[in-house]
Parts: C-alpha cells; structure tokens; sequence
C-alpha cells in the first residue's frame, strides 16, 4: 500500500546514561528483565524475565513466574553497540498480534568516556489497530491524519 | 477509566467506518447533531448513537447550545494511547539509567 498518510507523531525519547556505548547496549538487552518495571506486562503471571534475542529475527518476551512466556515481539535490526530495532507487536487491545508491527528503535551514542546518549523512538503508532485490514482502512480513511491532529492536542496542552 | 483501558476504548470506537467518519468532519470544528447527520449516509438516530459511542470512548465531548447540543473532538481522547505508551517508556528508561548509575558505584 502506497497512500499518502500523515503519520502519528512517534514518541521520542533522549537519555544520558553513565556507562560507555558497549554496556549499555548489553544493559539495555541482556538484563532488560532487571530493568524493566513490574508494571508494564501482558502476561497473567508476575512477569519475572524480559529476553530479547540478542540477534536478527530473534524473540522479545517476557518470562512469567509460572514459567509461561508471552510474545512482546521481535528483532529487525541487531547492530551492537549503536542500533537496536524490535518490532513491538502488542496492539491496541495489548495483545500479542504478529500482523501489528510498530517500531522502536534505540541509538547508543558515545557522548564521553562513560557517557552514552540514548536516543529513544517509537514509531508507527497508527498500526496499533486490531488487525491489519482494519489498519489498512484506518490509513486510506484518515486514521494518520486523526491521530496526527490528537498528538498536536496532546502536545499543545503539554506544553501549556 | 485508566489510561490503559481509554486508549483500547478509543481504538475500538474507531474501528467503525462512520464513526470515523464523524471525526474527520468535526476535525473543522464543533458541530450540531442535525449537520453531522447531512455529511453521512445513515439515518439522523444511527448519527446520535454513533455519537455516543464517541463520546463513551472520550474521543468527543457534547455542549448545549441553546437547545441543541454541539459536539466537537475531545482533545484527551486518543491521546491516551499514546500518553499510556509514552508514560510506560518514560518509567522504563528512567530505571534503565538508574540501572547504570547504580553499577558506575560498584
């Protein structure tokens, strides 16, 4: 598909970390489980692990404590130290759905000796739609466009 | 309602082709029932149901204008998709440093 959408404003984020670019590439995705707060889980068991696959096409998920594992999502890009892709595949009803694909993507950029810049997007929140047909529809009808103008709203009263 | 579950209502009302619709016409401004009705092919009842859908989902908000009521975008409604994602991703970072000052003292 190949439709003229504007899309959502990604959800940016930037960070100074003390640690070179090495460790904190291999904090943020050996040890994401030590990080990751407790909160922010799909799973019905307490999560106890957060793996990401430290490769291409590798597998993000969770660990629960009933030794279930719940799909987050999954690998593009494994570029250690600089760039990590993963494919964030919880869609709007935060639920695993293998057809919804919205991006984050991180830098790690030496600022210093032990200063690593952190540089944090989420993107393609338009396809956070139930399935990908609906999505399609979303697109050709506006649905970038609507959410486009309510990150604006959002981010006017933000600013305020 | 938390955020979580505003953000999955919103999708949800918006899965609906004419209630998408509706958005999009009050994305010009606040509108009166009976102008919403004459830009959509359903009947001026299924307009007022689909409004209330809407506006269960906070993605619109109604005001009484003399006696009829005017509805427009409510500005906190989709947002909520993105603010619970962008709060979610701020606790996370946030501790993701933490984590790396807290081996600097090692």
């Amino acid at each position: 598909m190949n439709s003229p959408t504007i899309s959502p404003a990604p959800i940016r984020k930037t960070l100074v970390v003390k640690a070179d670019v090495h460790r904190s590439f291999k904090a943020f995705t050996d040890r994401m489980g030590g990080w990751w707060p407790r909160s922010h889980s799909i799973a019905a068991s307490p999560t106890v692990d957060v793996i990401i696959e430290p490769r291409a096409g590798g597998r993000w998920y969770e660990r629960g404590e009933d030794g279930s594992e719940s799909e987050w999502g999954k690998v593009l890009h494994w570029d250690p130290p600089a760039r990590l892709v993963l494919a964030w595949q919880i869609d709007g009803s935060w639920k695993y759905n293998p057809a919804c694909i919205t991006e984050v993507e991180i830098n790690f950029t030496a600022v210093a000796a032990m200063q690593t810049r952190v540089d944090f997007e989420h993107r393609h929140l338009e396809r956070l739609g139930e399935n990908a047909a609906a999505v399609r529809d979303m697109l050709n009808s506006g649905w970038g466009g609507i959410l486009d103008l309510y990150g604006n709203l959002v981010a006017g009263a933000e600013n305020k | 309602m938390n955020r979580k579950s505003a953000a999955a209502a919103a999708l949800a009302a918006l899965a609906d082709p004419t209630r998408r619709q509706l958005i999009e016409r009050l994305k010009a401004g606040p509108k009166a029932v009976g102008d919403l009705a004459r830009g959509v092919p359903v009947s001026r009842p299924a307009v007022s149901q689909h409004l209330a859908v809407l506006k269960a989902a906070g993605l619109v908000r109604d005001v009484a204008d003399g006696t009829r009521r005017v509805y427009e975008i409510d500005p906190k409604g989709l947002g909520a998709i993105r603010a619970w994602l962008d709060d979610m991703w701020g606790d996370a970072l946030g501790r993701f440093g933490a984590e790396l000052e807290k081996d600097d003292t090692d």
